[in-house]
């Protein structure tokens, strides 16, 4: 398959085995105004292999996307303080110059956002857009950016990809826009794809179509995949590491598998639990009162600690360290281990 | 709230939010509170205000006539004498006229916009919320209107109205009301399919009642925006219609028209015959400014 | 396949509006159709209709929850719109508690919206941002003839009943409220009224999934309080099936399938069903789906295929699919379980007429057991 080998080279991008692709270390990102200072992220670290999934979860506000456009440096640079470090492949995120940075967009990084309707350039037909990143990165003729442009669309399971090569977006449905724009995204082959809220803006049966796909392109290509998503059944269905994001900190961070069916973090494990799905009618759900922290008066210590009844005083002290909860497991609370029994052991 | 238990009594209700501390602010509290630090266009404010006052009180400010000739003094330099900023063609003291055709200018820069402002908002308000077929008749009329450029619209309205000042505030009108209605009737579409607005029709509301109470509210800011552009337009075009004689006649202190019978000077006096033109500028670039900030401020998220 | 108890058997106490009794349905809608025109070219002709509720007919039980799923484009929110009559409809029915509405005979307009309102979706659209949300939902009373102050307590008294501190929240307004609060607002304004049934249009679907929650409690604990009935609209089908008595599948504007809930989550008739229920993700990495239970998106509306509408995306579509559309029923009982598919039907002449339904079954098994609390 040409694609294939056209993709085969992306491999020279991926560092030697054993060092992470991407690592995130004490990431801060601020947004400043005329009327308050919004923390949006305070502090997160991780790291990302190449060819894993990682999930970011939260609700809004949680800074997750911040985190996340924050790699590719997409905040208006005015209005933003960033401190910290973020390394991706060879390249320091934030001691690039914006001319560095652009030849890394779409290149090494490329993002998938929610809306492809907004996303995608609606006066150019989906080939053109395509074909001009293509052209843009690889300096290569336009017939043959056309041509790759072909043999992608092929590649997203795009219904008769001829035809649609020439379409305009608002003249393909939601889900076939989802995968123009995926599409588009993997043109230069990136070894960090990028998504925020890829699926929400589906439906259900089109939303398992777009999952399945991005599962089977990253197997192929061995891209790692930043997901940013509100749904745990999504992070379910893809993720290999899961961080869950609560007031601009990642409160729980680990294997799919450990995070969601064995929490370690209080928040965790409400949310798990007042996430409807499949509870008993006539079963009250539990909700986690209140709600999330103003970003612009953090409380001191843990942010959690306000809706948490698990609170101790020392939670209000200092912000918890991260500890660990088994090998792969970590979660920001002073009382990991000491917390009743999963929740959720019993259903699965 | 220290007894946090997670949900509440299946059938004790809901657990009362707690509130964050914060204050409460209304929409135009809040439209002042970003307009507070907005240096650049509380300085604009100002200066506006200062035009407006120095105009309202010309008689009290102008040192001399601004009718009296003379013959001796014609055409002098700035601070010549008693005459701070020169003399026009005729003699006559230059802040003095200044200050006299400020009142006119601003006349025909501000009363068409606000009589404009009233007329083709309703007419837009109307139209965008009845949609269908009232909304063709009022938008295609509106349409006959901007076919022709404006500038070309107010000198056919007063050639044939002949000049003066009723007549030329009514061209300025009839100018300003095709694009005032345009933008009204855009905002009001957009509200018009908003859930509160269903909502409200919903609750059985009557169709004033929700024009007044829901739809007018929302779309005035915009409109006020859009309008408070057209000021510094508006008194351009009444300065252009003066210069051609086709504003308020002559001996009347007015910018456009000291400019008009000062250009013929413009090589023995070019500093004296240039300053009813910074009038102008300065004037309709402060509205300009104004109405940059004041769009700004108002673009409040719901 | 009536169950011992029913939660639609226990009708609630009388509402003091109640004027059919037990019995009446609280709404019957009967042929509903809406068709939006498409107009183009240079003299603005009808090109083309998109059939977005194409003579749909149901009851609504008192006191019962009914759920709507769909898809985007399915018709349920052009429905909600019709039933609120916020646009003309083409042709079609409603019976309000036993009176026609509308119609010279029965009830009015307006005394329909006395006793039917709706919520809708949390979005910044949906509370007029100049307005202080008491205000917002004092207006409803006020239309209706109350004087300022009796409004005003109403509304003090609902934000009461819907976790908002009237004293702290009365006079704010809508941009400094966050999706839930916001949410609870919309909800105490179609209260305002004291409606007999809410339809609530994806009123959850926008919020995080622990405000959805705290709303959905909310659902419960003012059903019980006010004896309200629900129709709820929503994409999202394992709220639908917490929140729902009966189930009600619509697909290109028309329905598909509908009954009891726990009929339809564990032996749904109807292919488009299955599909849908099969696409709900499991929390559970183990369980992940390796083929997706539907290609392609759902088709365009302006031109729906002939027959069966979701023959074209059908596993089992045959030659009687496209020659005749399948008829959904007509149902004795309210808590009949009907589908509009040729394979439920014997003697349509589909080759799996005569077949269980069982081999329909979702391939995932429903999670049946509740999920405990967290504290011991």
């Amino acid at each position: 398959m040409t694609l294939m080998e056209s993709f085969g080279s992306a491999a020279t991008l991926v560092p030697p085995a054993g060092r992470p692709l991407v690592e995130v270390r004490d990431l801060g990102v601020s947004f400043v105004s005329r009327e308050a200072t919004v923390k949006a992220v305070n502090g997160v670290s991780f790291e990302l292999m190449p060819g894993e999934v990682l999930c970011i979860i939260g609700e809004s506000g949680s800074g997750k996307s911040v985190t996340m456009r924050s790699l590719m440096r997409l905040h208006p640079k005015r209005r933003t303080v960033m401190s910290g470090s973020m390394r991706v492949g060879d390249h320091d995120i934030l001691s690039l110059s914006d001319r560095e940075m652009n030849s890394i967009r779409g290149r090494t990084v490329s993002m998938v956002f929610q809306e492809p309707m907004t996303a995608l350039d609606p006066v150019y037909s989906i080939g053109d857009q395509i074909a001009e990143t293509v052209m843009r990165h690889e300096k290569c003729s336009r017939a043959d950016a056309m041509k790759r442009a072909l043999e992608l669309l092929e590649f997203v399971k795009v219904p008769s990809p001829e035809r649609r090569l020439k379409a305009f977006p608002h003249e393909l449905s939601g889900g076939l826009r989802q995968r123009a724009m995926i599409a588009v995204a993997l043109s230069c082959r990136p070894s960090l794809l990028l998504a925020d809220e890829p699926t929400t803006a589906l439906d259900a049966t089109v939303q398992i179509q777009v999952l399945i796909l991005l599962r089977k392109l990253q197997k192929e290509f061995g891209m790692a995949i930043i997901l940013v998503t509100h749904d745990l059944g999504v992070a379910a269905q893809i993720a290999d590491k899961v961080a869950v994001m609560y007031a601009g900190r990642i409160v729980e961070y680990g294997k799919v598998r450990d995070v969601l069916m064995n929490p370690a973090h209080p928040y965790t494990r409400g949310m798990l639990a007042s996430t409807v799905h499949g509870q008993a009618k006539n079963t009250e759900i539990e909700t986690i009162p209140g709600s999330p922290p103003d970003l612009r008066f953090l409380p001191p210590g843990c942010s959690f600690s306000p809706r948490c009844k698990y609170v101790l005083p020392e939670c209000i002290a200092a912000v918890p360290p991260p500890i660990a909860n088994g090998p792969d497991q970590v979660a920001r609370c002073i009382r990991v281990g000491e917390l009743p029994q999963t929740v959720r052991a019993g259903v699965a | 709230m220290t007894d946090m238990t997670v949900g509440s009594g299946f059938d004790a209700g809901p657990v009362p939010e707690r509130a964050p501390e914060q204050r409460v602010r209304g929409y135009w509290q809040t439209v002042w509170q970003k307009l507070r630090y907005d240096y650049v266009t509380l300085f604009f404010m100002a200066l506006i205000a200062l035009i407006i006052l120095s105009a309202v009180f010309a008689p009290l400010l102008a040192p001399i006539d601004p009718y009296k000739s003379s013959m001796v003094y014609r055409l002098k330099p700035i601070g010549y004498k008693q005459f701070i900023l020169g003399t026009d063609e005729q003699g006559r003291d230059m802040l003095s006229r200044l200050l006299y055709g400020g009142r006119v200018s601003l006349t025909m820069g501000i009363v068409p916009v606000v009589l404009a402002t009233s007329i083709g908002g309703l007419l837009g308000v109307l139209a965008g919320y009845l949609g269908g077929r009232p909304n063709t008749i009022i938008m295609r009329t509106m349409d006959v209107f901007f076919a022709f450029p404006s500038v070309l619209l107010a000198v056919a309205i007063s050639g044939s109205l002949g000049n003066g000042i009723p007549n030329q505030l009514l061209t300025l009108t009839v100018v300003m009301i095709p694009p005032l209605c345009r933008v009204a009737e855009t905002a009001t579409s957009q509200i018009r399919g908003m859930d509160f607005v269903d909502a409200a029709r919903a609750s059985g509301a009557s169709m004033p009642s929700i024009l007044f109470r829901h739809v007018l509210i929302n779309a005035i800011s915009p409109v006020l925006v859009y309008a408070s552009t057209l000021v510094s337009a508006c008194i351009l075009l009444a300065s252009g219609l003066s210069f051609l004689g086709l504003g308020v006649p002559p001996p009347t202190p007015d910018w456009g028209l000291m400019l008009s019978t000062l250009r013929q000077a413009i090589y023995v006096q070019p500093l004296v015959c240039a300053l009813p033109g910074v009038a102008i500028l300065i004037t309709s670039v402060a509205f300009n400014l104004v109405s940059d900030g004041l769009r700004q401020a108002m673009d409040v998220k719901g | 396949m009536r169950k011992a108890k029913s939660p639609l058997q226990t009708v609630p106490p009388g509402h003091p509006n109640d004027r059919g009794g037990k019995a009446q349905p609280m709404l019957i809608v009967e042929d509903l159709r809406k068709y939006f025109p498409i107009h183009a070219g240079p003299l603005n002709r009808k090109v083309a209709e998109v059939k977005a509720v194409d003579g749909i007919s149901f009851s609504v039980v008192k006191g019962e929850t009914l759920g709507v799923v769909g898809e985007s484009g399915c018709g349920k929110s052009t429905m909600a719109r019709l039933l609120m009559h916020l646009m003309p409809k083409d042709t079609g029915h409603l019976i309000f508690d036993g009176d026609a509405v509308a119609e010279p005979t029965g009830i009015s307009l307006r005394e329909l919206r006395r006793n039917l309102q709706m919520v809708f979706q949390d979005s910044y659209s949906s509370l007029n941002p100049r307005l202080p949300i008491e205000e917002s939902i004092a207006y409803g009373p006020c239309v209706h003839g109350a004087k300022r102050a009796e409004a005003k307590a109403i509304a003090r008294d609902l934000l009461e009943k819907v976790g908002l501190r009237p004293e702290l929240f009365g006079a704010r307004y809508p941009h400094e409220l966050s999706g839930g609060q916001k949410q609870r607002v919309n909800i105490a304004r179609a209260l305002a009224l004291n409606p007999r049934m809410l339809i609530l249009d994806e009123a959850v679907s926008a919020l995080d999934k622990s405000v959805e929650a705290q709303v959905l409690q909310l659902l419960g604990y003012l059903k019980r309080h006010f004896n309200l009935t629900y129709m709820f609209i929503s994409h999202d089908l394992h709220v639908v099936q917490y929140i729902s008595d009966r189930v009600l599948v619509m697909y290109l504007g028309q329905i598909v399938e509908i009954g009891p809930v726990d009929e339809i989550y564990n032996s749904p008739r109807h292919p488009y069903t299955r599909a849908l229920l099969n696409s709900r993700l499991s929390m559970d990495p183990d369980e992940r789906v390796e083929t997706a239970p539907l290609v392609g998106d759902p088709p365009n509306p302006i031109d729906p295929p002939s027959g069966c509408r979701f023959r074209t995306r059908c596993p089992f579509a045959e030659e009687v699919c496209a020659a005749n559309a399948p008829p959904l029923g007509r149902s004795s009982s309210p808590l009949d379980h009907l589908a509009a598919c040729h394979m439920a039907h014997e003697g349509s002449g589909h080759s799996r007429a005569n077949q269980s339904p069982a081999i329909l079954r979702p391939s995932i098994p429903p999670v049946a057991a509740p999920v405990q609390r967290i504290h011991a």
